[in-house]
């Protein structure tokens, strides 16, 4: 069909062409039989997603689910989550509609309308943000409509408002960033508030169950009737969208016309200002501020130390590291605080931490050792240099394990204050996991820019999955070992086994 | 006579198809040679396994007299290799890189604090040493690359055009400091699209063509070779001009 060009479905159009031609060469790799596993795997996990949902849904249905406002709560408490999840993708998606060059330079530069532009990006990423959400919330409310009946399909209306109404605040956050803090800083700021509030809900409201609820679960404070005594009553419209996704059809359509209202009308005012935006963006980049003279980092030490200390300057010097490293270290709030508040109580509470450390060790230790490794800018300089592969290899390891080391050691200490065999637990399992993602991503590594840090996953699927694996392994092993368990032998063979397995499945190098 | 800078000895290599075919090459210390070739000659694989960045198929490369592949760490000492693609960290000032290259090279301190300045100073950089390489331009990072490569005083220096994307002034800058290298005695391989550099700063010429080295000589050597009296293009085009097709 010919569009008219510069047009909104022709942008539309060309968009959808771009982004499916990107999923495709993500998914497959260039070898169509990786599509074609990629589909029949996705088609197994979701048909095993749904058992799993209908093996809980069912007998809840039978029981009943109540119509009042400690089930509202609930619902509306689990939207919450997921709307916080949802609003930390959309601003980083945002941002990205500013600050990524690509075409838009190349659009810019023409006569075509930046208010057009901008209506399909956001459009874009409500979309895509809607999609994913419906994946994963479509197992529940698929399994509901089977047990308890059509009107549950309503449910999906609320996840394109929700899209909308998340992509409306990035859009207004990401301006006000704009004008408050200028386009230098807007995408770092952008990016930490991005992490803090996916993580922020999750961690606030666990927070309120370890210091209220005496409880290590993120819904605790969503049952309590303390809580539910002081929730405005059933007749408010800010239940509409928890009626709706529990069936109530006008609910939903007004939940639905709210969200896309609220979208459309940000969209159109913010296109006003997004040519200009988008061109001060572009501007960052070749913006030279000026350091204030730094003190030799380098010169007089070993080359195994210098090549430590580059490490360790770049990933301070980046803020876009740090606040993905901040996500990590986000997560490890709730366990501090558990260790605050039950400081000299006994043991029991903190076993539950302990997973959460092994874990954030693994994952922390696999992106810094992938930035080492593999987002090494100056690969052939290193490489050239009168160094030895083995200690440059050993320099990094150092550099990658030394960080993860200082993120954890207060947690470590405080954790050995009370007790010294969690601690010891703990400080074991969390070397494991972290030298396990450290030894994938040496065995998986390949060159690429720094600036790929987001799309490291693509660059191996095996090495991404592998190393989630063994982190999650270590962490059960953690968490049996703490509890003297010898069940902890059986995550930890298979941390080995999936160890064995991505070695044998990594390239071979020459 | 005196151990050459550079000696390769039936070198190969093959992605799949073979891309450098039992080369041989010999290169004096002190010499200025360029190495021309259309593109996807093989010109870059060779220095690239010079560099020791690729692991040859066959053959062997001594470096001053050092065997790449059997002591990488001592040839590397005498070499510095610059890409076309500036090989720097956005988040280091330009003194920060000399540091570190200078680190790695575990050149003294107080002597590579002075031969950085000197060269920022030599390459027009010394107003931005404070600066990120993050908002620099090609031409820039380019020189900041090649400062790199000077400031632990290699004997060897591999450059692949190393002028792509300079502006006049710059290229200028660039041609100077090497041919004020070469007088002080370091050799020096260079690859280059742009004909009349190779002309008028080369000693000697080798031309690669699928792999294999096609001719080499002096400018003189190349026009007496071909027979008749010709610029350096039209002796580069006939020598890489693919056989006529058989009818």
């Amino acid at each position: 069909m010919m569009l008219r060009p510069a047009t909104l479905p022709w942008f539309a159009r060309h968009e959808l062409r771009l982004a499916w031609r990107d999923f495709i060469a993500m998914i497959s790799g260039g070898h169509r039989i990786r599509l074609v596993g990629f589909f029949a795997g996705g088609i197994g996990v979701y048909a095993l997603l749904h058992l799993i949902a209908g093996s809980l849904i069912g007998p809840a249905v039978a029981a009943g689910i109540p119509d009042d406002k400690p089930t509202l709560a609930m619902v509306a408490g689990v939207g919450l989550l997921f709307f916080s999840v949802m609003l930390s993708q959309a601003l980083e998606a945002v941002t990205r509609v500013y600050y990524a060059r690509s075409d838009l330079d190349l659009i810019l530069s023409s006569p075509a309308s930046t208010r057009t532009l901008f209506a399909v990006r956001t459009g874009a990423v409500a979309f895509s943000t809607a999609l994913l959400s419906a994946l994963l919330a479509s197992p529940i409310v698929n399994m509901l409509v089977v047990f308890a009946g059509p009107h549950w399909l309503w449910a999906y209306l609320v996840l394109p408002a929700s899209s909308a109404l998340s992509v409306a605040i990035a859009i207004l956050l990401t301006i006000a960033l704009f004008r408050l803090v200028g386009p230098k800083r807007t995408r770092l700021i952008a990016q930490i508030l991005a992490a803090i509030i996916g993580a922020g809900f999750v961690i606030g409201m666990q927070a309120v169950a370890i210091l209220s609820f005496d409880s290590y679960s993120r819904f605790a404070v969503f049952g309590s009737a303390d809580f539910i005594a002081v929730l405005p009553g059933l007749d408010n419209w800010l239940w509409l969208p928890a009626k709706a996704v529990m069936g109530d059809g006008t609910a939903a359509l007004v939940t639905a016309l709210i969200g896309s209202a609220i979208l459309a009308a940000v969209t159109a005012f913010s296109s006003l200002s997004y040519g200009q935006l988008a061109v001060a963006a572009a501007g960052v980049g070749q913006a030279r501020g000026r350091l204030a003279k730094t003190k030799n980092l380098f010169l007089g030490r070993s080359s195994r130390d210098v090549l430590r200390r580059k490490e360790w300057r770049l990933l301070q010097r980046d803020p876009w590291l740090l606040s993905q490293t901040l996500m990590q270290m986000l997560y490890l709030l709730p366990p501090a605080l558990l260790l605050w508040v039950n400081y000299g109580e006994g043991a029991g509470a903190f076993v539950v931490i302990v997973p959460v450390i092994v874990m954030a060790a693994g994952q922390l230790a696999g992106g810094l050792a992938w930035l080492a490794l593999s987002g090494e800018d100056a690969y052939d300089l290193v490489t050239t240099a009168p160094v030895s592969a083995g200690q440059i290899l050993r320099a990094k390891i150092e550099a990658v394990l030394a960080v993860v080391g200082v993120a954890l050691l207060p947690l470590l200490l405080l954790l050995a204050l009370n007790d010294w065999a969690i601690a010891l637990v703990t400080c074991f399992c969390a070397v494991l996991s972290a030298t396990s993602a450290t030894a994938i991503q040496i065995w998986f590594r390949v060159p690429m820019r720094r600036a790929m840090f987001r799309r490291r996953q693509v660059a191996s699927r095996a090495a991404t999955i592998s190393e989630a694996l063994v982190s999650i392994m270590w962490a059960g092993t953690g968490a049996l070992l703490a509890i003297f368990s010898w069940m902890a032998l059986v995550p930890a063979v298979i941390a080995l086994l999936v160890l064995g397995a991505a070695r044998a499945l990594s390239p071979k190098r020459g | 006579m005196s151990t050459p800078a550079l000696a390769i000895r039936n070198l190969s290599k093959s992605f799949g198809r073979p891309v450098v075919i039992g080369l041989d090459l010999t290169i004096s210390a002190g010499e200025f040679y360029a190495l021309l070739g259309p593109n996807g000659a093989g010109k870059t694989t060779i220095l690239r396994m010079v560099a020791g960045l690729l692991a040859p198929d066959t053959g062997t490369i001594e470096i001053f007299g050092i065997d790449v592949g059997a002591a990488p760490v001592a040839a590397k000492r005498l070499l510095a290799w610059v890409s076309d693609e500036p090989m720097v960290y956005d988040r280091l000032t330009p003194l920060e890189y000399l540091d570190f290259v200078a680190g790695l090279w575990q050149v003294e301190p107080s002597k590579a604090r002075k031969e950085a300045e000197s060269l920022l100073d030599l390459l027009g950089l010394t107003a931005h040493a404070h600066e990120l390489c993050g908002g620099f331009s090609k031409g820039m990072l380019q020189k900041v690359a090649l400062a790199g490569a000077l400031i632990h005083d290699p004997r060897l220096i591999i450059l692949d055009e190393p002028l792509t994307g300079l502006d006049a002034g710059s290229a200028r800058q660039v041609k100077d400091v090497l041919l004020e290298k070469v007088a002080q005695g370091v050799t020096i391989i260079m690859t280059t699209h742009i004909l009349e550099v190779a002309e008028r700063m080369a000693q000697r010429i080798g031309v690669i063509s699928s792999g294999k080295l096609v001719a080499e000589g002096t400018l003189a050597q190349l026009r007496s070779a071909i027979g008749r009296e010709s610029t350096l293009e039209e002796i580069f085009l006939e020598l890489v001009a693919p056989p006529p097709a058989t009818p």
